[in-house]
């Protein structure tokens, strides 16, 4: 194996031959040749793999082809002022309010089981217990090992008390404990830092909800009276349910998107 | 009984009265503290010699009284301030318990005519008027409540038979969305301005488009007023604010630009045909200018604002806009008008001089509210000075709309930061908050008789205030976006609002 770019070190120092470029030339002419008396000769499936990939690879072709070609033309201005009509008093404002806000338009979804939605991640892979749970071994002599320890992320209530040693089966570190999480509005494409309300399904185990646990893919529910969202009749939206889209125990927060 | 004693010498050392209401009055039992009065009108007047009261008199005793002691035959309903709060329940609850202290002081009671007739609150939806394609950003009903326009994001202006509360004419001739209406003060025209700058008249009974648009402006219109039925009985004179800086005076019956004013270096916000033949333009250069309309010379510059004047209101708004028709007279089944132009001008000159004269010394003049993205409002009388009469602050983001109560007591002003706040008319002193709305309010209406007023809010909801409680009456949830447009027919039976669900939705009692 080369253990360094020596051809290139050698290049550098010596050069090339003297007729490197016309040669490179004519063997990149002659290429399509080649190529096409080999798709010619060859035969049953290597043949039909071969023209498979030569089909991509014009349409790939094409398509930059077209693209090259749009960025030469001139294109008509885009209509900048939006898709709805706005009165005269919100005309010069766009950019210092509308930055913030949703429309309420984006009809607000029924509320519906988590397990229901068309979710941004349908699929989750599923997280076994022994990925989650850590053993504790207690006693005197550690032979006991009832005790578990949460390793992933979880959420947990601002009322909650842990129960005596004795019976504190699931132990949820501090460190591991998140409040806020970064809440993606998919249409406004805007990020907010908003408090998390609960976890609504961590759909790995129906324990893990109930222990507040927080995955790829866990639907949890955030506070977004933020937004100022409102219902129809004039109240403020405050809970709305988000998917978690990254790993927050390898990521150290929270990245979610808004149900809507 | 004391009271009745003392009421009664006092009547007849000054007229014969009716003893029937005095019979009322005495109801009240003899061994009750009482204070020293004396009613004065709005303009200090006062009335008569010092009497005695008992000090938890309730509103309508001292109603009684007042008539009595004014000889008010009219049966005028009065509201009665002291210090500059009004008596909502009883004397002893505005005055406060610090009064039994000073018996020996005279209580000055002022006294203010409210309006002979009542609207009553819109409290239900009677229809969800479909049709425009796109947000309705403005409604306005015509001067005499006959007629309702909008205008849309769609680029149409839509005429609503009220009545049927059924679509009556699509109107096509703009190309951008339409901004502003309208009407001019004799009801014969509307007036419609687009986000391109084109300006079109438009007939109400046909549908039609009056001759061709007005072409000029280079920007889009942001505000459009008549000139003052009673200066110009024919409707001949519109005035157009624009983005590009300039003002421009419309010949509506030669169609031609009459005179074209510029001198703002900003974007101009708005402008306001003032009744003694000034304009008054603000702009987002943070002035307000006064121009003479006749030959569109500058006057005066008022200063104060730090940032975008948002919008104007004169005192004489609503007298000006309704011109020659009378909320108080006005029948649930229109009238045909019958009365020549000449005529109906003169009616507008007579209501608005009487307008102008509410108020006493405190009045007289044309009054100009300003409010701006400083979050503050200026009182001015810009016909008079370039001082401010006040500075109002109380908002804290800026204000949107400001309105003038048709009779010009109350300013009520309508703010981003969610709430609308009364202003004392006269002074521009503060009065009170009105809380409710959960988010941005963009435009609020006074109904005619100033008792009522309705907000429309980023909130989806329309919300009604009882002026005299400073309360919420009522809560109009329905539309399923933000309320762009809201407007109280001056004839007091309906309220129209349209908003980015591209519904109008009509409100009545």
């Amino acid at each position: 194996m080369p253990q360094n770019e020596y051809i290139e070190l050698h290049t550098k120092r010596h050069g090339r031959r003297l007729d490197y470029e016309e040669k490179k030339r004519k063997k990149e002419a002659r290429m399509p040749h080649e190529l096409a008396e080999k798709a010619k000769k060859l035969r049953g499936i290597k043949a039909k793999i071969y023209n498979k990939r030569r089909h991509a690879e014009k349409v790939q072709m094409k398509k930059t082809i077209k693209m090259h070609e749009e960025k030469k033309t001139k294109q008509k201005a885009a209509d900048t002022d939006g898709r709805f009509g706005n009165p005269a008093y919100l005309l010069e404002r766009e950019n210092q309010i509308r930055a913030k806000v949703l429309s309420n338009t984006i009809k607000q979804k029924r509320k519906e089981k988590a397990g229901k939605w068309d979710v941004p991640i349908p699929k989750v892979k599923g997280v076994s217990e022994a990925e989650v749970f850590k053993v504790v071994k207690t006693g005197k002599t550690k032979r006991k090992a009832w005790k578990r320890m949460v390793t992933k992320v979880t959420y947990v209530g601002d009322g909650f008390t842990r129960k005596p040693v004795k019976f504190e089966r699931f132990i949820r570190p501090m460190a591991l404990r998140f409040k806020k999480a970064n809440v993606t509005h998919p249409e406004l494409k805007a990020s907010f830092f908003l408090p998390i309300i609960g976890v609504k399904k961590n759909p790995s185990s129906v324990m893990y909800t109930s222990l507040g646990v927080i995955t790829k893919g866990t639907i949890i529910e955030v506070n977004i009276s933020e937004l100022g969202l409102v219902t129809n009749a004039g109240k403020i939206v405050w809970g709305k349910y988000a998917q978690v889209t990254n790993n927050p125990e390898n990521d150290g927060c929270i990245n979610a998107v808004l149900l809507v | 009984m004391p009271l009745k004693r003392k009421i009664d010498q006092h009547n007849r050392s000054k007229s014969t009265k009716k003893k029937e209401k005095d019979e009322n009055t005495s109801e009240t039992s003899g061994e009750e503290k009482r204070v020293q009065c004396i009613f004065k009108s709005e303009s200090g007047e006062t009335d008569g010699a010092p009497f005695e009261l008992p000090i938890d008199i309730s509103k309508e005793k001292l109603q009684l009284v007042f008539d009595a002691v004014i000889q008010n035959e009219d049966k005028v309903p009065y509201s009665f301030f002291v210090n500059g709060v009004e008596i909502s329940e009883s004397l002893i609850k505005t005055v406060g318990e610090d009064v039994i202290q000073k018996t020996e002081a005279t209580i000055e009671i002022v006294y203010q005519p409210q309006a002979v007739f009542r609207v009553r609150a819109v409290t239900r939806c009677t229809s969800s008027l479909e049709g425009h394609a796109d947000a309705v950003l403005h409604v306005a009903f015509s001067p005499d409540g006959r007629h309702l326009a909008s205008g849309s994001g769609d680029t149409t202006v839509r005429l609503w038979d009220i009545n049927t509360e059924t679509p009556e004419f699509r109107c096509k001739g703009h190309q951008h969305w339409v901004l502003f209406l309208t009407w001019s003060p004799d009801g014969r025209k509307l007036a419609s301005g687009c986000k391109g700058g084109k300006i079109c008249l438009w007939n109400p009974q046909t549908g039609k488009q009056i001759a061709r648009p007005l072409t000029g402006h280079t920007d889009y219109i942001s505000t459009l007023a008549w000139k003052p039925l009673h200066l110009d009985s024919e409707c001949r004179y519109l005035a157009s604010s624009s983005k590009d800086q300039t003002i421009r005076i419309w010949d509506v019956i030669a169609f031609k630009t009459h005179i074209i004013i510029s001198g703002h270096s900003g974007h101009i916000s708005f402008v306001k045909w003032g009744g003694s033949d000034l304009l008054y333009s603000a702009s987002h250069d943070r002035t307000i200018k006064v121009w003479r309309a006749t030959d569109g010379v500058f006057c005066r510059n008022l200063e104060g604002h730090g940032h975008w004047v948002n919008t104007l209101a004169l005192s004489t708004d609503y007298v000006m806009r309704t011109g020659a028709f009378e909320p108080a007279d006005a029948k649930i089944v229109h009238q045909p008008i019958t009365d020549t132009a000449e005529e109906l001008s003169r009616k507008a000159k007579e209501r608005y001089l009487s307008t102008l004269a509410i108020g006493g010394a405190q009045g007289g003049m044309e009054r100009l509210v300003s409010g701006s993205d400083d979050a503050t409002m200026f009182l001015w009388k810009p016909e008079d000075s370039k001082k401010p009469v006040a500075r109002m602050t109380g908002h804290q983001k800026p204000v949107n709309e400001v309105k003038f109560s048709p009779d010009t007591r109350l300013i009520a002003s309508a703010s981003f930061d969610k709430f609308v706040k009364l202003w004392d008319g006269f002074t521009g002193a503060f009065v009170a908050t009105l809380r409710g709305h959960v988010n941005m309010v963009y435009q609020v209406s006074w109904s005619a008789d100033s008792r009522l007023l309705v907000s429309g809010s980023k909130d989806s909801t329309l919300k009604v205030w009882k002026v005299q409680d400073k309360s919420l009456l009522g809560d109009l949830p329905g539309h399923a976006d933000e309320v762009f447009a809201v407007d109280w027919s001056p004839d007091g039976q309906r309220v129209v609002s349209g908003g980015k669900d591209k519904v109008l939705k009509i409100w009545r009692a």
